[in-house]
C-alpha cells in the first residue's frame, strides 16, 4: 500500500515539472521581448521606459502593408488548409465505408490519404525550397511547358514566387497544413464514432458529405481546435516559408523583424522587439477573431443543420478529389525537384533535367552529413523521449487524481507556439547565460523540449483521455498496481497514439533552427541548422542534399510509427 | 463475508442514496435493484475504490473484518465482472488470465493453472487466440474466469449478464453463481433485471 | 649588428678588444633578450593556444567556403594544436547577437564565439558596443605582412579605423556578372547601366537592400551621379545634406526601376539568390563582390561556363574583410593564432586560387620571399576574371552612416 500512495502521490511532480520547465523560459522570453520594446535594454544604452519605440515601428512606412500581408497570408492559409482537411477527411471517411464496392474514387482517395500523411514529415524550408523551384518563372513547370510546347528561350517574366499578395506563400503554408490538420481529424474521428453517425445520416436519406458536415463536424471541430489554433499562430508567424515565397517588398511582419534583428546597427534590437510585440497581439488578435468567426458561423449554421437539405451525396466529390491529387503532385514533385538537383552538377533553363549528374554533392558532405545526423537523431530521441514522459505523467496525474490540466496550464504549454521564436529565444539566451547553461546540450534539449512537447502533448491527450476507463479499472480489480496498469494495459493499448506523437515531436525537433542556433550557442550542428546556413548561398543542389535528408529522417519515423502497432498486433483484429 | 455499514453517495451535494446497510456472507448473492441512474453502478466503483472525485461518499465498507475504504482499489481483492467482458484486447486469451494470476505463482505453475483454468471454461488450446476472434459467450467466461484467478475475497457482478442472448444468459450466470458458491465468495449483484435477481437466488434491496 | 662585428674586425688592441667584446656580447644579449621579448609573446600565445577550440562563427552559404575553413583548421590542429569548429551561419548578425545577449547577461569570460568573421558595420557597431577583444593584430607576427600602402581598406573599414580590433582576411571590389551569351554589349558606366535597361527591360535587378551587395549598389550609383563624392566618406552632416547629396540617385532610381526585373516591384532578397536567377536565365545582368567568385561558380557548375565579368570605368567600390575576437572569447590565443594563420601566405595563397575559393589576398606581394612571389603569380587567374590592370580604381566605401541613411530612405522609397 505504501508504494501505491508513493507512486500516485508523486505524479503531481510531472504537472508541477512541466510548468517549471515552460514558464522559466517563457517569462525570461516574454520579458526579453518587452522590455526593449519599452526601451529598456541597458547594454545598447536603453535605460528608460517610454513609448517611443512603439511611436517609431506604428511610423514605419512598410508596417501596415507588412501587418496586413500577415494577417491575410496567416487567416487564409489556416482558412484553406482547413477546409481542404474536411473535405478530404469527409471523402476518406466514404472511401473507407464503400471501400468494398472496389470504387476507384475510394482507392484514389486512399492514395491520397497514404501520400499526404508522410508529407508532414517534411520540414518547411525544404518544402517550400522545393515548391519555388516548381513553380518559378524559370521552374520546373515552365521548362516542361516550354520544352513540350512553347519553346521559350528566356523564362516568361510572370509574377509566381514572391508574388506581392502571398498567394505562392499561401500554397506553401496550405501544402504543408493540410496535410497536419488531415491527419489531426483522422485522429479524432473514432473517439466520436464518426462512422456511425455517417452510417445514421445516410441512413436518413443525407449525402455522405452532408452527413459529414452535418453530424460529424461539429462533434469533431472542438477536439481539433487548439492544432488549428497552432497552424493559425505558425502561419502568422512564420519566417523560413516567408521568406523563401512570400513578397520581399514589403515582407510579413516576421521577417521585417528579422531583418531588424539581422540589422548590424544594434539599436533595431528595440525595433525589433516592439515588432514582436505587435506579432505577439496580431496573433492573439486573429485567433480571437477565429473565434468569434467561429461562433457567429455556428449562429448561421444551426438552422442549415436540421433544415432537412440533403444533398445527392456527391457533391464536392470531384472537387476533393482534384485538389487532393493536386496538393499531392505539388509536395511530390517539390520534394522530388530537390532529389533532382542534389544529384545535379549542371540544370540551366531550359533542361527540364539536369544537363550533368553527379554524386559529388553528396561525396563532398558525407563525413558532415553523418555527423549531423548523429547530433540530429540524438536530440531528437532525447527530447521526444523526455517530451513523452513527461505528457504521460501529467495526463496519469490528471486520471489518478481525477483533476483535469488547467485551462491555464494548458495554454502555458502551447504558448511556444503562439509567439514568436525570434525574439522570444533573444530572452531565453540572457537566462541561460545567467544560468551558465549556455552552449550546453541540456539546454539545447529544453530549448526543443518546449516546441515537441506541446505538439507530444497535442496529439497523445485527447487519444489518452479517451481510452475506455473501465480497462484500468478492472486492471486495478484484477490486484494491479497502477504502474503495472500503466506498463501493461494503458502503454501497449495507447501504442499507435504514443508512436505517433513520438514521431510527430521527432519530426518537430528536426525541423528547429533557432532553438538550436541560440540554445546551442552554435556549438551542435544538425541537419536543419546545415540546411538553412547552404539555404543562406541559394544552392539547390546542397541545398537538395540536406532538405532531402532533412525530409526523410522524420519520414522514416513516422513510417516506423505506423508500422510497429502493426506489426505487434498483427494478430490482435480489435487493435488493427 | 462483505459488510457495508451506512453507505451513503451524494453527487455535488444530491444524494443518490443514503445509510445503505447489507451484510453477504461467504457463498451467499445478494442482488440490488434500481432503475438506470439510481446509483447501483457506483455503489460497486465505490466499493472498488474507483469511484471519480465528483462524488462524496460516507460509512464503511468491511470485507474478512478488514475496513476497505483507505485500501487502493488493487488491494481490496474484490472481483468484478462489467457488462462488456473488457478482455484486454492487446492481449491474447492466455495472457488476459495470466495478468490476473497473482505474481507469486512461479513459471510451471502459472502455465498449469492457465490450461486448467481453459479447460474449465471449455476453451482448451486457445491460450494463443485473439480475444478479438472468440464469441460472446467465450469472452464472458474469460472475463469470469480471469476475475476468479485474481483469488478475490468477493465478487462484484455490475449486471454481467445484460448483453448475452437469452439462452446463453440463463447457462451464463449459473456458471457465475456455481463458481461463487464452490470459492464460498460473497456476492453482490447489482441488476435492474428480476430474472436475474431472482435467479440469484438471495435478498433483493431496491434503491 | 652588421655594423658591430665590423667594428670588431676593424681592432687590433687586446683591453680595447677585450672591453669591447663585453660591449659586444652584453650589446648582443641586451638585442636578443629585447628580441625575445616579443618572440616570448608570441610564443606565449602559442603556449596558450595549444589544446583550445576556437568557434568561429562565419556565415556559411559557400560550400567553397566551408571546404576552406575546414581546411583551415586541419593546418591550425597540425601546426599549432588548436582545434577549429566552423559555426555555419545563415546570417552573421546571429552571432553578434549572441555575444550582444551574453554581454547583457554579464558573461565576461568563456562566451560562445571566439571569432568572428565581419566588416563595415558589423564591425563599426560591435567596437561601438565594446563587444571586441583587442587591440590585437599588433602580436600577429603575419599583420607586417599587409599590403597597407596598396590597400589602405584593411586599415579603414568603411572609413572606420580598425585599430588592431579585426585583423584582415580578404579583399572584395564591386563588380558586375553578365552572361555573354546573351549580352553582347556591358555598360561601362551607371547611367549607361540605365540605358541598357532600356533596350532590355526586366533583364537586370539588385538584390534588397537589406543584402550587403544591394545596398553597395545604390552606393556605387551614389558615388558616380553625386557631383561630390568625397562627402561620403564622413558623417551625414545634416538631413539637408543627405538630401542634397543623394537627390540624383533617387531621379535615377526612378527612371531605372521601372525597367527593372518584375518593374523593380520586387528584389531578390540576397546576393546568392541573384546568382541563382542569373543561371536560371531569369536576367542576363548580375552583381558581385569577388572578381573570381564568378570564375569559382563556372567551376563548380552553379553559373553557366559563358558567364562574364565587367566593371565601371571609372572604378568601383572596394573593401576588406576581416576577423574579430568577442571581448569574451575564451580562447583568445587560439583565435588569434587562426587569424595569423590566416594572413600567412600559405592560407592566403589557397584562398586566392580560383579552383578553391578566388577570394584576393590582403598581402603585399613584394614583402613575401621570393618563392612565395613566385607562387603568387602562378595562381589561375579563372576564365571569367579580370585581371589586375583590368579591374579599374577602387573607390573606399562610404561611412556606415550613409549607408544606414540610404538604405532607410531606399526603404521610405520603394519599400512598400
Amino acid at each position: 500500500m505504501a508504494t501505491t500512495i508513493r507512486t500516485v502521490s508523486l505524479l503531481p511532480a510531472f504537472p508541477f515539472l512541466t510548468q517549471l520547465l515552460f514558464l522559466l523560459p517563457i517569462a525570461a522570453g516574454l520579458f526579453g521581448v518587452l522590455l526593449p520594446a519599452l526601451g529598456y535594454l541597458p547594454d545598447l544604452g536603453g535605460d528608460q521606459f517610454h513609448f517611443e519605440v512603439f511611436r517609431q515601428l506604428l511610423e514605419h512606412p512598410a508596417l501596415l502593408h507588412a501587418v496586413w500581408l500577415t494577417l491575410f497570408s496567416g487567416i487564409a492559409a489556416t482558412f484553406i488548409s482547413l477546409s481542404l482537411a474536411i473535405l478530404l477527411a469527409a471523402m476518406l471517411s466514404r472511401a473507407s465505408l464503400s471501400g468494398n464496392k472496389n470504387n476507384k474514387m475510394a482507392s484514389l482517395f486512399v492514395i491520397v490519404r497514404r501520400g499526404l500523411i508522410p508529407l508532414i514529415a517534411v520540414p518547411h524550408a525544404a518544402m517550400a525550397l522545393g515548391l519555388a523551384f516548381l513553380v518559378a518563372p524559370s521552374g520546373w513547370i515552365v521548362r516542361w511547358f516550354s520544352f513540350l510546347l512553347m519553346g521559350w528561350e528566356t523564362p516568361p517574366e510572370w509574377v509566381t514566387v514572391q508574388d506581392p499578395f502571398g498567394l505562392s506563400l499561401i500554397l506553401g503554408l496550405v501544402l504543408k497544413e493540410t496535410p497536419y490538420l488531415l491527419l489531426m481529424i483522422l485522429a479524432a474521428l473514432p473517439q466520436i464514432r464518426a462512422q456511425e453517425y455517417i452510417r445514421i445520416g445516410q441512413s436518413l436519406g443525407y449525402g455522405n458529405l452532408r452527413s459529414w458536415l452535418k453530424l460529424v463536424l461539429p462533434q469533431v471541430y472542438p477536439l481539433i481546435r487548439l492544432p488549428v489554433f497552432a497552424v493559425l499562430a505558425f502561419s502568422l508567424s512564420v519566417v523560413d516559408v516567408a521568406l523563401i515565397l512570400g513578397p520581399s517588398t514589403p515582407p510579413t511582419l516576421s521577417v521585417l523583424i528579422l531583418r531588424w534583428i539581422d540589422n548590424p546597427d544594434l539599436s533595431f534590437r528595440f525595433l525589433a522587439s516592439a515588432g514582436a510585440v505587435l506579432l505577439l497581439l496580431l496573433t492573439l488578435g486573429a485567433l480571437l477573431f477565429w473565434r468569434v468567426s467561429e461562433w457567429l458561423l455556428l449562429q448561421k449554421w444551426r438552422n442549415w443543420l436540421s433544415n432537412g437539405k440533403r444533398g445527392n451525396g456527391n457533391e464536392a466529390h470531384k472537387l476533393a478529389a482534384l485538389s487532393g491529387l493536386l496538393l499531392l503532385g505539388t509536395a511530390f514533385l517539390s520534394v522530388l525537384g530537390l532529389a533532382f538537383w542534389s544529384l545535379s552538377l549542371r540544370w540551366p533553363y531550359p533542361h527540364v533535367l539536369p544537363q550533368r549528374w553527379t554524386s559529388r554533392n553528396w561525396e563532398r558532405h558525407w563525413s558532415s552529413i553523418q555527423e549531423t545526423s548523429f547530433t540530429t537523431l540524438e536530440l531528437g530521441v532525447i527530447a521526444v523521449v523526455i517530451a513523452l514522459i513527461l505528457v504521460v505523467g501529467c495526463l496519469e496525474n490528471e486520471q489518478w487524481r481525477r483533476v483535469s490540466f488547467s485551462f491555464r496550464s494548458q495554454w502555458l504549454l502551447y504558448l511556444p507556439l503562439l509567439i514568436p521564436q525570434a525574439t522570444f529565444l533573444l530572452g531565453i539566451q540572457i537566462l541561460a547565460v545567467r544560468l551558465e547553461m549556455d552552449g550546453t546540450f541540456l539546454l539545447l534539449v529544453w530549448s526543443h523540449l518546449l516546441f515537441v512537447l506541446p505538439y507530444v502533448f497535442l496529439t497523445l491527450a485527447d487519444p489518452w483521455r479517451n481510452l475506455d476507463t473501465r480497462f484500468p479499472q478492472i486492471g486495478q480489480c484484477l490486484g494491479a498496481s497502477p504502474l503495472r496498469v500503466l506498463f501493461r494495459i494503458k502503454l501497449p493499448l495507447l501504442l499507435k497514439p504514443l508512436l505517433v506523437a513520438a514521431a510527430v515531436g521527432f519530426a518537430v525537433s528536426v525541423s528547429q533552427y533557432l532553438p538550436t542556433l541560440f540554445a546551442g550557442g552554435g556549438r551542435f550542428a544538425t541537419l536543419t541548422t546545415e540546411a538553412v546556413s547552404y539555404a543562406a548561398g541559394a544552392d539547390r543542389r546542397v541545398i537538395g542534399v540536406y532538405g532531402f535528408l532533412q525530409a526523410l529522417f522524420p519520414w522514416i519515423a513516422l513510417l516506423l510509427a505506423l508500422a510497429i502497432p502493426r506489426w505487434r498486433f498483427r494478430n490482435r483484429a480489435s487493435l488493427l | 463475508m462483505l459488510k457495508l455499514e451506512n453507505i451513503s453517495l451524494k453527487i455535488d451535494g444530491n444524494p443518490l442514496f443514503s445509510k445503505l446497510n447489507l451484510e453477504v456472507n461467504a457463498g451467499q448473492v445478494k442482488t440490488v435493484m434500481g432503475p438506470s441512474g439510481c446509483g447501483k453502478s457506483s455503489l460497486l466503483a465505490h466499493l472498488c475504490g474507483t469511484l471519480p472525485s465528483v462524488f462524496q461518499t460516507s460509512g464503511k465498507i468491511i470485507l474478512h473484518d478488514k475496513t476497505l475504504d483507505d485500501l487502493p482499489p488493487h488491494e481490496r481483492k474484490l472481483g468484478i465482472l462489467f457488462q462488456d467482458d473488457l478482455l484486454f484486447p492487446h492481449l491474447s486469451v492466455g495472457e488476459n488470465l495470466a495478468f490476473a494470476l497473482p505474481a507469486k505463482i512461479r513459471r510451471h505453475e502459472r502455465h498449469d493453472k492457465i490450461e486448467q483454468a481453459l479447460e474449465e471454461i471449455e476453451l482448451s488450446g486457445m491460450h494463443e487466440r485473439d480475444p478479438a476472434s472468440l464469441s460472446g459467450g467465450q469472452r464472458a467466461r474469460v472475463a469470469l474466469m480471469r476475475t476468479l484467478l485474481a483469488q478475490p475475497e468477493a465478487l462484484l457482478l455490475d449486471e454481467p449478464f445484460s448483453k448475452l442472448d437469452q439462452e446463453l444468459r440463463g447457462r451464463f450466470r449459473k456458471l457465475v453463481f456455481a463458481h461463487a458458491v464452490k470459492n464460498s465468495l460473497p456476492t453482490l449483484l447489482v441488476t435492474h433485471d428480476h430474472a436475474d435477481a431472482q435467479a440469484a437466488g438471495g435478498d433483493i434491496i431496491a434503491l | 649588428m652588421k655594423n658591430i662585428f665590423n667594428y670588431n674586425h676593424g681592432t687590433e688592441s687586446g683591453t680595447v678588444s677585450k672591453t669591447l667584446n663585453f660591449i659586444i656580447f652584453t650589446t648582443l644579449f641586451l638585442l636578443l633578450s629585447s628580441f625575445s621579448v616579443s618572440a616570448n609573446s608570441w610564443e606565449d600565445i602559442r603556449k596558450k593556444a595549444k589544446g583550445q577550440t576556437v568557434y568561429w562563427n562565419a556565415w556559411g552559404g559557400s560550400e567553397e567556403i566551408n571546404a576552406y575553413i575546414s581546411w583551415v583548421g586541419s593546418r591550425v590542429k597540425e601546426d599549432y594544436g588548436v582545434t577549429l569548429k566552423h559555426v555555419k551561419l545563415a546570417s552573421t548578425a546571429d552571432a553578434v547577437s549572441r555575444v550582444l545577449a551574453e554581454k547583457a547577461a554579464g558573461r565576461t569570460t568563456n562566451g560562445s564565439v571566439d571569432l568572428i568573421w565581419i566588416n563595415g558595420e558589423n564591425f563599426a557597431k560591435m567596437k561601438e558596443n565594446g563587444l571586441l577583444f583587442g587591440p590585437f593584430t599588433d602580436n600577429l607576427p603575419n599583420f607586417k605582412l599587409v599590403d597597407f600602402n596598396g590597400k589602405p581598406t584593411t586599415l579603414l573599414d568603411f572609413n572606420l579605423p580598425v585599430e588592431g580590433y579585426e585583423a584582415p582576411w580578404g579583399m572584395a571590389k564591386f563588380n558586375f556578372v553578365f552572361d555573354s551569351a546573351r549580352v553582347s554589349e556591358t555598360p561601362k558606366s551607371i547611367p549607361e547601366l540605365l540605358q541598357w535597361s532600356q533596350r532590355h527591360p526586366g533583364r537586370f535587378t539588385y538584390p534588397h537592400v537589406t543584402d550587403f551587395l544591394g545596398s553597395t549598389f545604390i552606393m556605387q550609383a551614389l558615388i558616380e551621379l553625386t557631383a561630390n563624392p568625397e562627402v561620403l566618406n564622413r558623417y551625414v552632416k545634416s538631413k539637408v545634406e543627405f538630401s542634397k547629396v543623394t537627390a540624383p540617385l533617387w531621379s535615377y532610381l526612378n527612371q531605372l526601376h521601372p525597367l527593372l526585373w518584375r518593374s523593380g516591384n520586387s528584389f531578390p532578397s540576397s546576393s546568392s539568390v541573384q546568382q541563382q536567377m542569373l543561371n536560371d536565365s531569369e536576367l542576363d545582368i548580375a552583381l558581385s563582390f569577388n572578381p573570381s567568385s564568378t570564375s569559382a561558380a563556372i567551376a563548380n557548375g552553379s553559373l553557366p561556363e559563358s558567364a562574364r565579368t565587367f566593371v565601371l570605368k571609372k572604378g568601383t567600390i572596394g573593401n576588406t574583410h576581416f576577423v574579430g575576437i568577442p571581448f569574451n572569447s575564451g580562447s583568445s590565443e587560439g583565435a588569434m593564432i587562426v587569424a595569423n594563420f590566416l594572413m600567412s601566405p600559405e592560407a592566403q595563397m589557397q584562398k586566392q586560387n580560383p579552383d578553391i575559393w578566388g577570394d584576393s589576398t590582403v598581402l603585399s606581394i613584394t614583402k613575401l620571399s621570393e618563392q612565395h612571389q613566385q607562387k603568387f603569380k602562378a595562381l589561375p587567374l579563372g576564365v571569367a576574371t579580370l585581371p589586375p590592370e583590368k579591374l579599374g580604381p577602387t573607390q573606399p566605401n562610404p561611412h556606415p552612416d550613409w549607408k544606414n541613411q540610404l538604405g532607410a530612405e531606399w526603404q521610405r522609397r520603394y519599400g512598400q
